[in-house]
């Protein structure tokens, strides 16, 4: 391009985009940081009551409600994120390898995707009903009695077992599909080479497929661990407002859930600053965690 | 070890119910610890011949022997072959060491011999001092040498190559084959080579075999193919430049290019197709077979007359002559023919006669 051309119309092309990204995303975060150094930040009158530095944070980090959210959070990222990968590359290898009803299987592993999420979070949390759920029956042929896993009195451990069931087998959908569009872009002759070479079929999969697969596999990872930090629709789906069994209300609260939680509370003065500094914390952790995801694939991905 | 192909055929079937016979009962015997050139142009079953050989490939029919052992039904995985794929299949994600590992590791062998064993095959074909690159950053020449020597590093029964110079530029062709050839003959491995160009084959083969749409043409030493084609499409497919070819008759033993008489032939009256080398001809001061040159190419110490064909104007053929005669374009030339360049095929089914 030549130097003199000004480029006053490409800032006018991308004027809109600005615009709305400007309103509903880089204000609300400059907003974010300023109300998390506020005092008693009343949301109706729009005043709050000098500066603070850690005041927020430390209620917030003291707060009970946001210790069980985060525990829960940690737990659904670490668990369902590097399950729901394995599986999902297991399966895709799988579909991958057999050629008669391929298209078949691939629209039903596909189908969650294009599901609603809520909508399937109804139903698994019917799978998991104390008394007509699927997966008692299932333990029942094994002579197992029914356990109550999402029911009211439910307990924590049965509840956040089945929501991460849940979670794991709604990210597969998608994970399924990207490996399995890689797997078609690996050269065959690869494996023939390896055939060839005497290379037993774990020693493929090992040696030759995740190694080709690695770039998907480190994007799917970290989309998926920055996705699962945010889980809230998630638990909405199976368990609803109430963020637990009934009778066990906020047992599997998320850290997002927690944010808009004190939302609802928006009339009370601080709160907006608590949820500020709640989704701060998230922001950082996740912020943390993606650059070390980042690291680790620089050496450990073949581009 | 001796390779030996027993009516050996594959029948691609397509969904729509079309077949193509891709290779047709082949049956030849690959003889031991030479290299043997399998030649034919593209699409008439080199690959899918020597895929069937390394096992990725299941014959329609017919068996494959290894020494005396049927290995047909042997997958590739125990078959002991070494297999260069025609662009090479090396790992991209491993470095030039772990690619001449990898078979090694597949079986097992300890961590410190592999490692000495794959430097000292490197070295052999000459990229032990690459060995920490990955193959993007190797040229093609380089590339193929790598293929080479991971077929090479378990020991291979036989190794196959599949046009492994069709990447390389004409220089590092010359240069590799010479290689292929070398490394073959210090290693001893009995090894197939396919290849479309027959310059290449007969270059470096011990023998050769010429496929054309999966059946077998000829068999045998190089120059003796090309001395001795057993019919037209062998005659016409080896030699730079290719075989001139001219219609011709056999009239009381006496055989003619229209009016020229060529030389004596005691069959029976017939047409003929004559194949006469553009080494073939020698220039005279009288013969009846004539023909005006229509340009004249000098390299080095060879001229090659371009010559107006006597059967068709519009058509030329070519004569390689010494280059101190002076022809002009425009003069008209007489020859004789060397006879043991020429050769004479039958006009329907170009058999040699
Ligand atoms: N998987 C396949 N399905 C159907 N037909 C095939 C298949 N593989 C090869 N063929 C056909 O078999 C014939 C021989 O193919 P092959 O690959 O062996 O040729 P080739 O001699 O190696 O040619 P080239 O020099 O171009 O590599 C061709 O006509 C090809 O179209
Ligand atoms: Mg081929």
């Amino acid at each position: 391009m030549l130097e003199d051309q000004s480029n006053v119309k490409a800032w006018f092309y991308l004027l809109p985009a600005l615009i709305l990204l400007g309103i509903f995303i880089f204000f609300p975060i400059f907003n974010a940081f300023f109300l998390v150094f506020v005092d008693e930040y009343n949301y109706m009158q729009g005043t709050y009551e000098g500066f603070t530095l850690i005041n927020n944070f430390r209620y917030v980090v003291t707060d009970h409600n946001f210790r069980v959210a985060m525990t829960n959070t940690m737990l659904l990222t670490f668990v369902s994120v590097p399950v729901s990968v394995i599986i999902a590359l297991l399966i895709s290898v799988w579909l991958n390898a057999i050629k008669r009803l391929q298209g078949f299987f691939q629209t039903i592993f596909f189908l969650p995707y294009v599901t609603n999420a809520i909508a399937i979070g109804m139903a698994f949390a019917f799978m998991f009903h104390v008394r007509f759920g699927l997966i008692n029956w299932f333990l029942g042929i094994f002579g197992i009695s029914p356990i109550n896993w999402v029911n009211t009195g439910a307990s924590w451990g049965t509840a956040i077992f089945a929501l991460l069931v849940y979670v794991t087998w709604l990210g597969l959908a998608f994970k399924i599909m990207v490996f399995l569009s890689g797997l078609q872009g690996i050269d065959k002759q690869y494996y023939d080479a390896a055939r060839v070479d005497s290379a037993s079929r774990s020693r493929v999969f090992r040696r030759i497929t995740v190694p080709l697969l690695s770039p998907m596999i480190m994007y799917i990872t970290v989309t998926s661990f920055i996705g699962a930090f945010k889980a809230y629709t998630e638990v909405i789906g199976m368990f609803g407002e109430r963020l637990g069994p009934p009778g066990n209300d906020r047992a599997v609260i998320t850290v997002v859930a927690l944010v808009y939680r004190s939302l609802d509370r928006s009339g009370v003065p601080g709160a907006l600053s608590e949820a500020a500094a709640a989704s701060l914390i998230l922001f950082g952790v996740t912020l943390v965690f993606t650059m070390v995801n980042m690291q680790v694939s620089k050496k450990r991905v073949h581009y | 070890m001796e390779i030996k192909l027993k009516n050996l055929t594959k029948v691609f079937q397509s969904k729509k119910e079309e077949e193509t016979v891709a290779v047709d009962n082949l049956d030849i015997v690959i003889p031991s610890g030479q290299l043997t050139g399998l030649l034919g142009p593209s699409g008439c079953g080199k690959s899918t011949t020597l895929y069937m050989i390394s096992g990725l490939l299941r014959p329609t029919q017919g068996e494959i022997y290894f020494g005396d052992e049927n290995v047909t039904p042997v997958p590739p995985e125990e078959r002991g072959i070494g297999l260069v794929f025609q662009n090479y299949a090396l790992y991209p994600h491993m470095t030039v060491r772990q690619n001449i590992m990898f078979p090694l590791e597949n079986v097992k062998m300890d961590k410190q011999e592999s490692l000495e064993k794959a430097q000292e095959i490197a070295d052999l074909v000459g990229i032990g001092h690459l060995m920490n690159r990955k193959p993007k950053q190797l040229s093609g020449g380089q590339q193929q040498r790598v293929a080479i020597a991971r077929a090479l590093v378990k020991s291979p029964r036989v190794l196959l190559l599949d046009e492994p110079l069709s990447n390389l530029d004409a220089r590092l062709r010359l240069q590799t084959r010479e290689e292929i050839k070398r490394i073959q003959r210090d290693t001893g491995i009995t090894t197939i080579f396919v290849t479309h160009d027959q310059e290449e084959a007969m270059s470096i083969s011990d023998e050769i075999v010429v496929l054309r749409e999966g059946v077998t043409q000829q068999v045998g030493r190089p120059q003796e193919v090309y001395n001795n084609p057993g019919n037209l499409f062998v005659a016409k497919f080896l030699g730079t430049p290719p075989i001139n070819i001219f219609d011709g008759e056999v009239k009381d033993g006496r055989l003619m290019i229209g009016d020229a008489d060529i030389a004596k032939k005691d069959i029976d009256d017939r047409e003929v197709t004559i194949g006469i080398r553009p080494e073939g001809f020698k220039m005279v001061e009288r013969s009846k077979f004539k023909a005006e040159v229509d340009l004249v190419e000098t390299i080095g110490r060879d001229t090659t007359l371009i010559i107006k064909h006597p059967n068709d104007e519009t058509q030329t053929f070519r004569a390689i002559v010494d280059a101190d005669y002076g022809v002009e374009p425009g003069d008209t030339v007489k020859f004789n023919v060397k006879p043991h360049k020429m050769h004479i095929f039958d006009k329907e089914t170009g058999e040699v006669l």
